[in-house]
């Protein structure tokens, strides 16, 4: 226990490090996925037939692989097939590797969950915009968008505190998030060596984290209360 | 001249036709209910008006233009379609107000939409916006909702929604104002609070295409009615012809059936 409070400011610095580079993987992913996730959305709503079929299949291919597993292709296969690793060997190139991935797989999830609150919304709401002369444009903007983001809040919300989480597996490529700061102690980082409970702290950080996400997100869906 | 003129509409989903060439005119301030029972083609009918069917066949037109003709694709270009659509109202069965707007925001949101479209929108902003606010206001207290203005859509009865989305329809100054079976959804006392507004209506010469199974009030109210069965007008007349005497005897079947316990 004398050791562990021994280590703890050195620790605690190293995992802060760590986790800001995890922040910002996650505020990276929401601020790409978010609205990728809706032109996914409207890919596979098209009436266009080989659109929606295309769209359809390679939210099927992403939701059917395992992120880790796309994590690795994204970051390791340009360097094999091109003979050229254009992510380059720093810690930016392997944020960016990260950062695609991510939002290309929480892209495809949110588009289904997008896609679910879109068509939930009755035909009736379109349709009573269309008689008064709006714009299609109007009627998503003025209309629809509100009813949909509010009945999608709480699925949303899942999604979110999950991807807290899975910016964990961005560790594989070996992004400087807190997993992997926590790890180094295993092996020896700033004089500290063999050490494992650096690495179960890292809980507190997360759990902190989908805390805050959280309460964010109750309040969100409060604010929509006001209307049915 | 008449205001609306509808010719031979045609119009079938599928296999099924459901409209089989209908054709009816309308003059200025006359109320024209149409009755049949459920799958006649009534609704359809009014969704063509409204364009939100395209017909198969037939041509309507308002005040003498030619707003579709199903002959010619230059009336049917999607972009005039919007601007079409407004010479005419839709009150829905289900009201379909915006939940997340006050009745006031639901009657003014489409007008302040369309003032933007107006030349001088930048500079007259202000003044457009109050007058839509305005006239949204004097609608709402005619429909008798001067103190429910505020009110989101879910705080109000049914009967007090539909009220707000026949005000919606009306902000807009349609030349035809169309009510697909408005108090359907309605229990029978509501049902009188948002017919005594639609009698109101009549009173004021708003040329109206009502749509419904309430009898008594069709022909209270009407000038015309008109009797569809398996997608054509069987019987059409002044009230006290097709409700009073019907000549037809698929329009007195269909009418015993409401006095029959």
């Amino acid at each position: 226990m004398d050791l562990i409070l021994q280590q703890m400011p050195t620790v605690l610095k190293a995992l802060n490090v760590g986790f800001l580079q995890t922040l910002k993987l996650f505020v990276a992913t929401g601020l790409g996925a978010f609205p990728l996730g809706l032109v996914i959305a409207f890919g596979s709503m098209s009436r266009f037939k080989p659109l929606s079929l295309l769209t359809r299949f390679v939210v099927w291919v992403v939701r059917g692989t395992p992120l880790m597993i796309q994590l690795l292709i994204i970051y390791y296969f340009p360097g094999m097939v091109l003979k050229n690793n254009i992510w380059g060997s720093g810690e930016a190139g392997r944020f960016l590797a990260s950062a695609i991935a991510f939002i290309f797989n929480y892209a495809c999830y949110f588009s289904e969950i997008y896609r679910g609150g879109i068509q939930s919304i009755p035909r009736g709401q379109q349709e009573a915009g269309m008689v008064l002369g709006m714009t299609r444009s109007q009627i998503f903007f003025r209309v629809t968008l509100l009813q949909v983001i509010k009945r999608i809040v709480p699925p949303m919300s899942n999604e979110i505190i999950t991807l807290v989480k899975d910016t964990a597996l961005a560790r594989i490529i070996a992004l400087q998030e807190i997993i992997w700061a926590g790890q180094s102690f295993l092996k020896g980082s700033h004089g500290i060596a063999g050490a494992i409970w650096p690495l179960f702290f890292t809980a507190v950080y997360y759990l902190a984290f989908t805390g805050v996400v959280t309460l964010v997100l109750g309040r969100l869906e409060k604010r929509l209360d006001y209307f049915r | 001249m008449a205001i609306l003129d509808v010719k031979n509409i045609h119009k079938s989903f599928g296999r099924t036709e459901v409209l089989k060439g209908i054709s009816f005119s309308l003059e200025k301030g006359q109320v024209v209910s149409v009755i049949g029972s459920s799958g006649s083609g009534k609704t359809t009918l009014l969704r063509c008006l409204n364009f939100l069917e395209t017909p198969d066949g037939g041509s309507i037109a308002v005040n003498g233009e030619t707003l579709f003709d199903a002959a010619e694709p230059a009336t049917q270009r999607e972009a005039d379609i919007r601007r079409k659509r407004l010479h005419f109202g839709l009150v829905f069965q289900s009201f379909n107000l915006f939940p997340q707007y006050t009745a006031l925001e639901n009657v003014t949101l489409a007008g302040k939409l369309l003032a933007k479209e107006e030349p001088d929108y930048k500079t007259r902003k202000k003044e457009l916006f109050a007058q839509i606010d305005g006239e949204a206001r004097a609608l709402l207290a005619q429909m008798g909702l001067s103190d429910r203005m505020d009110n989101y859509p879910h705080q109000l009865s049914g009967g007090q929604q539909q009220r707000v989305a026949i005000a919606r329809a009306l902000a807009l100054r349609p030349d035809i104002l169309c009510f697909d079976e408005p108090t359907s959804a309605l229990d029978p006392e509501l049902t009188q609070e948002v017919l005594r507004v639609i009698r109101q209506l009549a009173d004021r010469q708003t040329t109206m295409v009502i749509v419904t199974h309430e009898m008594a009030f069709a022909r209270d109210v009407s000038t015309h009615v008109l009797f569809m069965d398996g997608g054509v007008v069987v019987e059409s007349g002044p009230p006290e012809q097709v409700i009073g005497a019907p000549s037809q005897e698929r329009t007195r079947r269909f009418l015993e059936s409401f006095t029959r316990p």
